[in-house]
């Protein structure tokens, strides 16, 4: 099995109209064992950016304290926040120094702009980044999240109906995955506010 | 004695709480030739003297105005083989700015880079301070900026600024004619105006260099025949 199914991880992060939404699941197990039920995959760098780290759990952590590490020198250095395309670099060069011993995740990077307007983006362990309009899928459920969100993404969504389509999507591809599920956690971001919800599905 | 103790480590506080190689480069500035800056509303102009030691030299292959970036231009008084270094080390952290985080570099953070090499050559061995005084001009989201940049490492934000031979003259000048709304063309006419003033000899298109950035984002540098219309509206 690879090294990168050793824990199980779901995420998922959508577009809506000047709003987008990130999600994961809550499971963190050792292959088939569950650990915990409340793990943590998804992070905030500032209010209007959000990285969500798949894979490894060991090196999601250390690559997510790296980023903050960085981020904060930067917010120090420059007196503002990062944009989220400049932020998505800053992950692919740092995934990148690791070619030949990467950090095992998959990140997915969401944020607004300062004109707000949402930006999606995931890369491999190596930081070649893929953008998309629509929505972007990484960890062991990415298969079946594709799926879903290629069936239910509609263009253009207000947040409440964006929190509908991205909790469905992430429930319905979890239960096709042994590694990830357990509920999950989801960020609707809109320029005034974050709004956090955990959800309940299949609890096993 | 007196200073001369204190004159050879560069590193050596003097007793009056000067370092004395420091003050030495200020002087090469000082006597170095004149080149001056004006931000305008809508840009940045930097504008020199481009005196050569022989009328046997090509003027055309002398270049003291250089971009850094494509929308960052720089300029120097003081001595032309330590700008060089300058411009090197500045160009490179320029390109690695932009490898880590795909965005051109802001004129504030390049700025900083490179007060901060001329500060480590004031407090390191084996190496004595830059015999130049830089102004950088550029245009970013934070719109036009002019920053001096001097031998210890200090650097200023300026609306308009002079450095090297006629300091204070030109200082002078610009203070009388500067306006906070002048546009670019403007900035041109008087930057030329500053530079006619202190000057030796007659002032033509092959004896100046000037640099622009507008609000198009993109540095250059003013061709002689360009200058030489430039001229002849002040004139």
């Amino acid at each position: 099995m690879s090294i990168t199914e050793y824990n199980g991880s779901a995420l998922v992060a959508m577009v809506g109209k000047n709003c987008f939404a990130i999600a994961s699941d809550r499971r963190l197990g050792v292959q088939l064992q569950t650990i915990a039920t409340d793990f943590q995959r998804i992070s905030k760098i500032h209010d209007r950016l959000f990285i969500g780290l798949s894979g490894l759990a060991t090196d999601s952590q250390t690559l997510y304290q790296r980023l903050v590490f960085r981020h904060k020198l930067y917010q120090l250095r420059e007196e503002r926040d990062m944009k989220p395309e400049t932020f998505a670099s800053l992950v692919s060069a740092l995934l990148y120094e690791k070619r030949f011993g990467p950090y095992f995740c998959q990140p997915v990077i969401a944020g607004l702009s300062d004109e707000d307007k949402p930006f999606i983006c995931t890369m491999d362990s190596i930081g070649a980044k893929e953008l998309a309009k629509d929505f972007v899928v990484a960890g062991t459920a990415g298969e079946s999240l594709y799926g879903a969100c290629e069936a239910m993404f509609k263009p253009d969504m207000e947040p409440d109906e964006l929190f509908e389509t991205v909790s469905q999507a992430l429930l319905s591809s979890v239960d096709r995955d042994c590694l990830s599920g357990w509920g999950g956690h989801v960020y609707i971001v809109t320029p005034t506010e974050i709004k956090e919800r955990i959800l309940k599905g299949r609890m096993d | 004695m007196g200073d001369s103790q204190y004159s050879f480590s560069l590193t050596t506080f003097s007793p009056s709480g000067k370092l004395v190689q420091i003050e030495h480069a200020l002087t090469a500035v000082g006597s170095g030739q004149t080149s001056l800056g004006i931000k305008a509303s809508n840009g940045v102009v930097i504008a020199t003297e481009k005196k050569l030691p022989s009328i046997l030299v090509d003027e055309s292959s002398v270049h003291k105005i250089q971009s850094l970036t494509p929308n960052i231009g720089v300029v120097y008084s003081g001595m032309g083989p330590d700008f060089r270094v300058l411009v090197r080390k500045s160009r490179k952290q320029a390109e690695q700015y932009h490898r880590l985080y795909k965005e051109p570099i802001p004129v504030t953070q390049l700025v900083r880079e490179t007060a901060a090499v001329m500060q480590e050559f004031t407090q390191s061995g084996g190496v004595r301070p830059f015999g130049v005084s830089l102004l950088v001009a550029g245009y970013d989201d934070k719109g036009p900026q002019l920053y001096q940049v001097d031998p210890s490492g200090s650097y200023f934000s300026w609306k308009a600024s002079a450095m090297g031979k006629n300091v204070s003259n030109a200082k002078t000048f610009l203070e009388k004619r500067y306006v906070e709304e002048m546009e670019l063309d403007d900035a041109v006419h008087t930057a030329i105006l500053t530079l006619k003033e202190g000057f030796e000899g007659q002032i033509s298109e092959k004896n100046i260099e000037i640099g622009i950035i507008g609000e198009k984002k993109e540095f250059r540098v003013l061709t002689p025949n360009e200058i030489r219309d430039y001229l002849a509206e002040v004139e």
